[in-house]
């Protein structure tokens, strides 16, 4: 009984998906292209090893985004700011980065300690504007996002910038020294020639481990989860409804700020302008994926490491690249009704599964436990 | 029309529903006549709220037949029910408490001209509605401001609005005043006079006998009698529910010491709009004393409960546990050093309704061994302290890992007066402690209360059941506009009499 339900929990994102690929079909038929081809070579370039590379690569930071969001969710506080937090965390920490010099693992978990600040500072405003003026999170973390691009761009142009070369017209921040960047990982999986498998994979799994711990097994986590399923209650059984938003915004922040470390640490070493940008939005729509599960968020954002990276060759193909986005929109809203209907359909096979039970049972079971 | 060629309004034929693990209704069979007060009985757990469930479409029966009006129905959804003319108001109430009454009633069946809603046609329905029945209710009033027997009356209009002839009601008077259950009756005997045939669950059996025209007994998710009142007493009812006797609360030698358990010094606040909600409230519990409280809903008693939780802020006066001035700490401490709380209200206040009954046991004492080691959940130590209290408190479940809204009301009562005495409180803030629970588990309650008691504990008791707070209380006052108003004698004083002094007559008299 088990494997069909592990079977049915299944069901839910393999239909989103079918319907995500027969909508982007349609999408692609309109325009004349064909699906089967698009498709196949997205397939074929997709599961190449530098690809897979590429996937983890772009999956890691997704991840983060989409914890930051799911540890919010689960007690119904809405981080949209992710993205603000996550950007102006890397500025600064690639500015402090590169104005020392220490021993490696210092220098390293000195960078990582001012983007987990910045972002849980970053947050946490929103938190206590919360809590003392009853702003909602909503909208403050949207505003912040728009200050912190604002700022960061002031502080990028006037303070933190490095000297250019002459023909160089891309402003950054200064580079960070060899010993605050972060070894790729190859050499541990004998994949050497291939392009850098980030370091940053493993505090990537590390943060997850200690997300599903935090949430599911401990006090605050407790508190965290009733505080989403029934607020009332929650503060009748001792929660403070203030302190857990500040906490809860902080270390929504604070992994927010851990969500461009890894390009910064394993492939930019700086903060430039063309650091990526949309992770935070983009962490939304993962933790929605995954259901605010930390196994569930890690699927979605290989999915979505793996959408952008195979639809690079469509260009090739002579396929509008945006295709992509028509894809993952479907996924997301198509996966949200599957669950529902998937829960259903649980939902009626235990009713019949008890009832089968009960029928063997002697009449004696009646009304009571079974 | 003759009486004799009309078919019963609704007759179920071997209704049986099954829930896993659990067998609700087994082969249920149910008579009720079109324009009588019929009246259902029977423990917790025994199948009532299911089987209304049933006959409003919120439930497929798993086997069995539904006639109304002799007609053979299949609901699909209360929709369904709603056309056949079923209204059905559910043990937990389920209005939107920011919307208007007029909203609310109107929600779903707006009356509507090119998809704009008349709101002036809908308020005039619902006047001559609540009218015609002897409700006064003001449509345009907030449901959050309404006391609960206000609530109630709205659920009600909202499904006479809807043109339900079959009133089906779980358990209307267990949130009521004796006052209000009075009206609550009148309004039935004018439904009745319409012609609207009343099906009511209930666990005061002097009201079933008092209103009832037919009553129908369950036991075990089986119906085991149809009685006239006429031909049985209270304590027969209580024999053919439960197999035993009808039990009262009584107290008995007194075992109140000198030391001070929680004392209140004074205590204003104000409500949410800046009005007056408790003003000067000064009474002292001691060890091995109940103190019980007695108001009319909306008198002040939620506002002092929350203030002496510390959910709400005082504007003046001081709470002390012991000898520790507490008015500033917060929920948490207070809980951790020793006040329990039985909210009033299960659903809103007291339950994490999706999750499993044993993350339901510790909610209030997650800070606490056999709950938490330090930082982290003891899941092994929650699950045998909640498989403790499913023992010991008699809660009707399957196992520790069903969530809590597949028990029935009372036994999810049950599991949170278990959870908040099992962990060997100093004091005990009950409200409604006993809502919903049946005769034989009430009886259960209130000889743990009296335990406790003997071995110690504070109570603050607050009830709408008078002869709760008469039989179990030692000090007796009465809250009436935000202040104690009166200090009766718990021996020597009537419900009668009580209820006077809740209605603000006669306060000046033993006033202390
Ligand atoms: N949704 C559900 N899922 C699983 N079990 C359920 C569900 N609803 C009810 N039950 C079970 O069915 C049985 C009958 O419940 P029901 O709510 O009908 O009792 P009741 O007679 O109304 O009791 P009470 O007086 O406590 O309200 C109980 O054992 C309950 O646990
Ligand atoms: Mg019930």
């Amino acid at each position: 009984m088990t494997l069909r339900r592990i079977g049915l929990g299944m069901l839910a994102p393999a239909s989103a998906l079918i319907l995500a690929l027969l909508v982007s079909s349609a999408a692609l038929l309109l325009i004349e292209k064909s699906p089967v081809d698009a498709f196949s070579s997205m397939a074929s370039y997709g599961t190449t090893t530098d690809s897979l590379i590429s996937i983890v690569n772009r999956a890691v930071p997704l991840f983060l985004a989409g914890l930051a969001v799911a540890i919010g969710f689960k007690m119904n506080l809405f981080n949209i700011g992710v993205e603000g937090q996550y950007r102006l965390a890397a500025l600064l920490a690639a500015s402090v980065g590169a104005a020392v010099t220490l021993p490696a693992p210092l220098h390293i978990a000195l960078i990582v300690t001012v983007g987990v600040a910045v972002g849980a500072v970053w947050a946490g405003i929103p938190g206590v504007l919360k809590v003392t003026r009853g702003v909602h999170e909503v909208i403050s973390t949207i505003m912040m996002n728009f200050i912190a691009t604002g700022i960061s761009a002031y502080l990028l142009a006037n303070y933190l910038r490095a000297e250019n070369a002459p023909n160089d017209l891309i402003i950054k921040t200064p580079p960070i020294p060899a010993s605050g960047r972060l070894p790729a990982l190859n050499g541990l999986f004998g994949l050497t020639d291939r392009p850098d498998l980030f370091g940053f994979v493993t505090m990537a799994v590390l943060v997850g481990l200690g997300y599903y711990l935090l949430v599911w097994r401990t006090r605050f986590g407790f508190d965290l989860r009733a505080s989403g399923l029934n607020p009332d209650a929650a503060r009748v059984s001792g929660v403070h409804p203030g302190g857990m938003v500040i906490r809860t915004m902080l270390l929504s922040g604070g992994i927010a700020g851990l969500v461009g470390m890894s390009d910064l640490l394993g492939f930019f070493h700086r903060y430039t302008l063309d650091f990526p940008v949309g992770l935070g939005f983009t962490g939304i729509a993962v933790a929605l994926l995954g259901r605010n599960h930390p196994a569930g968020i890690a699927l979605g954002a290989l999915l979505f490491g793996f959408i952008e990276r195979s639809a690079q060759i469509l260009d090739l193909e002579d396929v509008p690249k945006e295709i992509i986005v028509i894809m993952q929109g479907v996924i997301i809203l198509s996966v949200v009704i599957a669950y529902e209907v998937v829960r259903r359909l649980i939902e009626a096979q235990e009713v019949r599964a008890a009832a089968e039970r009960t029928r063997a049972a002697s009449p004696e079971a009646t009304g009571v436990p079974a | 029309m003759s009486d004799r060629d009309r078919a019963p309004t609704v007759e179920l034929r071997g209704i049986t529903k099954r829930f896993p693990g659990v067998v609700a209704n087994q082969d249920v069979d149910l008579l009720v006549e079109s324009g009588e007060i019929h009246a259902v009985v029977g423990e917790n757990g025994a199948g009532k709220s299911t089987l209304m469930k049933v006959i409003y479409g919120m439930q497929r029966p798993d086997e069995g037949t539904i006639l109304i009006n002799g007609e053979d129905v299949h609901f699909r959804s209360p929709k369904d029910a709603i056309e056949a003319g079923i209204g059905m108001v559910h043990q937990h109430f389920m209005l939107a408490r920011n919307l208007t009454i007029l909203e609310n009633v109107i929600l779903g069946a707006e009356p509507t001209v090119a998809s704009v809603i008349r709101f002036s046609e809908a308020r005039d329905r619902i006047r001559e509605l609540a009218g015609g029945y002897g409700m006064a209710l003001d449509p345009d009033r907030l449901v959050e401001n309404l006391a609960v027997g206000e609530r109630q009356r709205v659920e009600i209009l909202k499904v006479l609005y809807r043109g339900a002839r079959i009133l089906i009601l779980d358990e209307p008077t267990a949130v009521l005043v004796p006052q209000e259950v009075q009206g609550l009756f009148a309004s039935l005997r004018g439904l009745k006079r319409q012609g609207v045939t009343v099906i009511f669950i209930s666990h005061k059996l002097d009201e079933v006998l008092e209103v009832a025209d037919t009553i129908t007994v369950m036991r075990g998710g089986r119906t085991v009698a149809a009685v006239k009142p006429a031909e049985v007493t209270a304590h027969r009812l209580a024999e053919l529910m439960v197999g035993s006797e009808l039990p009262r609360p009584e107290i008995r030698e007194s075992t109140v010491t000198e030391t001070v358990a929680l004392a209140v010094e004074g205590l204003s606040l104000r409500g949410d709009e800046g009005q007056e909600v408790l003003r000067d409230v000064s009474f002292r519990i001691h060890c091995g004393e109940v103190v019980g409280i007695a108001g009319v809903e909306g008198n002040g008693q939620s506002e002092l409960i929350e203030a002496i939780m510390g959910i709400r802020a005082v504007e003046g006066g001081v709470v002390r546990l012991g000898e520790r001035d507490i008015t500033a700490w917060r929920t948490r401490s207070r809980r951790e050093s020793g006040i329990s709380y039985i909210p009033e209200d299960r659903h809103s206040r007291g339950l994490l309704l999706s999750a499993p009954l044993w993350e339901n046991a510790m909610l209030g004492y997650q800070t606490r061994p056999p709950f938490s080691k330090g930082f982290w959940i003891d899941r092994q130590g929650a699950r045998g302290r909640t498989s403790e209290v499913i023992d010991h408190f008699r809660v009707m479940a399957p196992s520790s890992e069903v969530s809590a809204h597949a028990l029935s009301g009372g036994n999810q009562q049950k599991l949170i007066v278990g959870r908040e005495m099992t962990s060997g409180p100093k004091v005990l803030i009950a409200a409604q402690p006993t809502r919903g629970i049946d005769v034989g588990a009430q009886a259960a309650v209130w000889e743990q209360i009296k335990q406790a008691r003997g071995a110690g504990l504070g109570v603050l008791l607050v009830s709408a059941d008078l002869e709760e707070l008469i039989g179990l209380s030692d000090t007796l006052w009465v809250i009436y506009g935000g202040r104690l108003v009166a200090h009766v004698d718990p021996r020597t004083v009537t419900p009668e009499e009580l209820g006077g002094f809740m209605t603000g007559a006669g306060a000046a008299e033993e006033s202390a």
